[in-house]
């Protein structure tokens, strides 16, 4: 079987000895077009990109990701301009990983079956579902591995070590570890040293899993956690956008210059 | 798709959570998964308790005043002719409303559980209040969750939650009203389920919340039963049990006890909040027919687009303008066992009048959605036939409201 480009990429950051730098914007934010111009520039620097398809009722986000997920649908994105906006990126970046993020109800009202087809047509290796946890989530996942698409499991600390065996062994390539109890782009609140506990008590189960850690990332806190496969920003970059916006800057380069730092502390 | 007998509908689901297969669940961030756990597990462990059930039933008792009372509205009735129409003030309990019965019993849990903080969402304001009522009277610290747009329309609730010395935050996010409250509160939950527990105050989100809160309301019907024998020596052989229906709460109280009857002595019939008669905008999922869709941890049917995304809902009544509704009322609606329908901002305002003017009641806009559709049958109907309305909230939070649409 060949190698995942998820995993492809997980492997080529080892060799550089570093995490993996994970980014995640929002499709559509702040308009169709620029999404796909923000995606193509720091993907020079990201290693593998999450993109949001936005929902205007998201329970597990902070202020600045419900910033841009009003922005892009106010902005008129649908479901199929993420599709198309994930094409039209992969038609010059092909190696570059695309995971999909977002809630239940927009795969639900598409379709399970159709959606994932679709995530396959569009060249979508991952997939992110807030709020379809384990185990309801285990047809879905079962559904994604079938067509190649990496359905990836959340963990947290609240994951009981009962559940956390069976997520584990169920997982696929990859597997997503909340920092801390909260929404996306609250203030780390954990000390890096306990968020890496967790971590390894995730890696002891099956060490071949890349364990990824979000929630809480920024400039400030990423080198303490560079131990980890991987490292996902998101509030971060989404705030950027935001910011450039209101001070009329040039967003694009704005938000790749913040991941092109984000990189330079874990080089 | 069956209802089964003997067996309480909140408890009628499978191993998922689901109602008929597909309504309800726990659709959750990985986050809450243990605290809902945890919470499922004590909250089954409480309903078998006796003593439990006895502090449960102290505090109905003593501290929300039970039972309240069935009143026959003899003018309404005689001025409508055909069927007699009843009412159960069940905005006599403490606080002015049935979202007293979920609140005592939240805080009841969340003493159990060792917790200190506790948190809900509000829309109409009675939630909010009764919870911090219960806070209070039980020793917790309490936030309440409420869209900005409902600060301003429902003055005395908060006026009356600051006074019992909840925070109230506001929320600024969407349409700045109950379904933007409820997600602020779920976000808060997820950040601070270690130490609060959270209220939702309506038969809504996820599984075990849907439960607890039908399990508490049932209260009213439980009464209702027993006042029924009373009045009548016997259940009547025509009764119609009219209920608004927001998240459904009230309802599934109102309903709980009579739902194993046969539709054709006991029909159960469910209002929406059909919005301003010339709105495109409404917050009535089940009479309008909505798609399923999954919102707050729950899969329900839901007024939403073609995408997925909630839609904005517009109603008279903050404590009805909700885009999704209960999944053990979808499931009602699906087994044909309940009707649902809806009535205007304009009926609503209607019923208002009517109600007021021939008895000496004050109903809530809520209600008054349930009295429209009353007022609307009743006259087609036989002597013998008993409409009930359950009349759960008291319209002292409405007065601006009705101030400026009445001139009152």
């Amino acid at each position: 079987m060949s190698i995942s480009l998820i995993n492809q990429s997980f492997n080529k950051a080892k060799e550089e000895n570093r995490p993996a730098l994970l980014t995640y914007t929002v499709a559509g934010d702040y308009t169709k077009k620029k999404s796909l111009e923000i995606l193509k520039s720091i993907s020079k620097y990201a290693d593998i990109c999450e993109l949001g398809f936005p929902h205007n009722t998201p329970i597990a986000d902070g202020g600045q990701i419900q910033t841009s997920a009003y922005r892009a649908i106010k902005n008129g994105i649908k479901i199929n301009d993420v599709f198309s906006i994930v094409s039209k990126f992969k038609k010059i970046k092909k190696d570059k990983p695309i995971i999909l993020m977002g809630y239940y109800n927009m795969i639900y009202q598409y379709n399970d079956e159709k959606f994932i087809s679709k995530c396959k047509e569009s060249n979508v290796d991952g997939l992110i579902v807030v709020d379809l946890p384990y185990p309801e989530n285990k047809n879905f996942a079962f559904k994604c591995k079938k067509k190649g698409i990496n359905f990836i499991q959340l963990i947290s600390p609240t994951t009981s070590k009962k559940r956390l065996k069976k997520i584990v062994r169920d997982s696929h390539d990859m597997i997503y570890y909340i920092s801390m109890l909260s929404t996306t782009g609250g203030k780390l609140k954990v000390s890096p040293k306990n968020i890496l506990k967790k971590y390894l008590e995730i890696k002891k189960l099956n060490k071949f899993k890349n364990v990824v850690i979000g929630f809480g990332i920024t400039e400030k806190t990423i080198n303490s956690l560079n131990k980890a496969d991987g490292l996902v920003v998101g509030s971060r970059i989404c705030s950027e956008i935001s910011k450039s916006l209101k001070k009329r800057q040039n967003v694009v380069t704005n938000v790749t210059n913040v991941v092109k730092r984000l990189k330079n502390k874990i080089i | 798709m069956k209802l089964k007998k003997n067996i309480p509908l909140i408890d009628q689901h499978d191993k998922y959570g689901f109602w008929g297969g597909k309504f309800g669940g726990s659709f959750i961030p990985e986050t809450l998964k243990k605290p809902v756990e945890d919470l499922t597990i004590q909250f089954e462990k409480l309903r078998k308790d006796k003593k439990f059930i006895e502090k449960r039933d102290f505090y109905f008792k003593n501290y929300i005043g039970t039972p309240t009372s069935l009143i026959k509205l003899e003018n309404l009735s005689n001025h409508l002719g055909g069927a007699q129409i009843w009412a159960k003030i069940v905005s006599e309990a403490n606080g002015g409303a049935h979202k007293i019965y979920n609140a005592t019993v939240h805080a009841l849990i969340c003493k159990a559980m060792g917790k200190k903080f506790i948190v809900g969402d509000t829309g109409a304001g009675y939630a909010g209040k009764m919870l911090s009522m219960a806070a209070k009277k039980f020793g917790l610290k309490c936030k309440i969750f409420m869209g900005a747009k409902d600060i301003k329309r429902q003055k005395p609730n908060c006026d009356a939650m600051r006074k019992n010395g909840a925070e109230i935050i506001p929320v600024y996010s969407g349409s700045q009203t109950l379904v933007d409250a409820v997600s602020e509160c779920m976000r808060y939950w997820v950040s601070n389920c270690d130490n609060t527990h959270m209220c939702v105050g309506s038969t809504v989100g996820p599984n075990i919340f849907v439960k607890i809160c039908g399990w508490s309301t049932s209260q009213i019907s439980r009464e209702l039963k027993m006042q029924l024998r009373e009045k009548f020596n016997k259940i009547p052989k025509k009764i119609k049990l009219v209920n608004c229906v927001g998240g459904g709460s009230s309802a599934y109280g109102f309903w709980s006890e009579f739902i194993d009857f046969e539709k054709k002595q006991i029909e159960l019939i469910g209002v929406e909040a059909g919005g301003p008669k010339k709105s495109k905008l409404h917050a009535a999922p089940l009479s309008r027919g909505a798609k399923l869709g999954i919102l707050h941890g729950a899969a329900a049917y839901c007024c939403q687009n073609d995408e997925g995304q909630i839609n904005e809902t517009e109603s008279i009544s903050a404590g009805l303008d909700y885009p999704s509704v209960s999944p053990i009322h979808c499931f009602l609606k699906d087994t044909k066992r309940a009707r649902y329908t809806y009535a205007t901002d304009e009926d609503a305002l209607n019923a208002y009048k009517m109600v007021t003017k021939f008895e000496n009641l004050n109903p809530s806009l809520e209600p008054c959605h349930a009295f429209a559709e009353a007022i609307k049958i009743a006259p087609e109907l036989s002597e013998e036939t008993v409409i009930i309305v359950n009349s759960c909230g008291d319209a002292q939070k409405d007065r601006d409201i009705l101030k400026k649409r009445l001139r009152k």
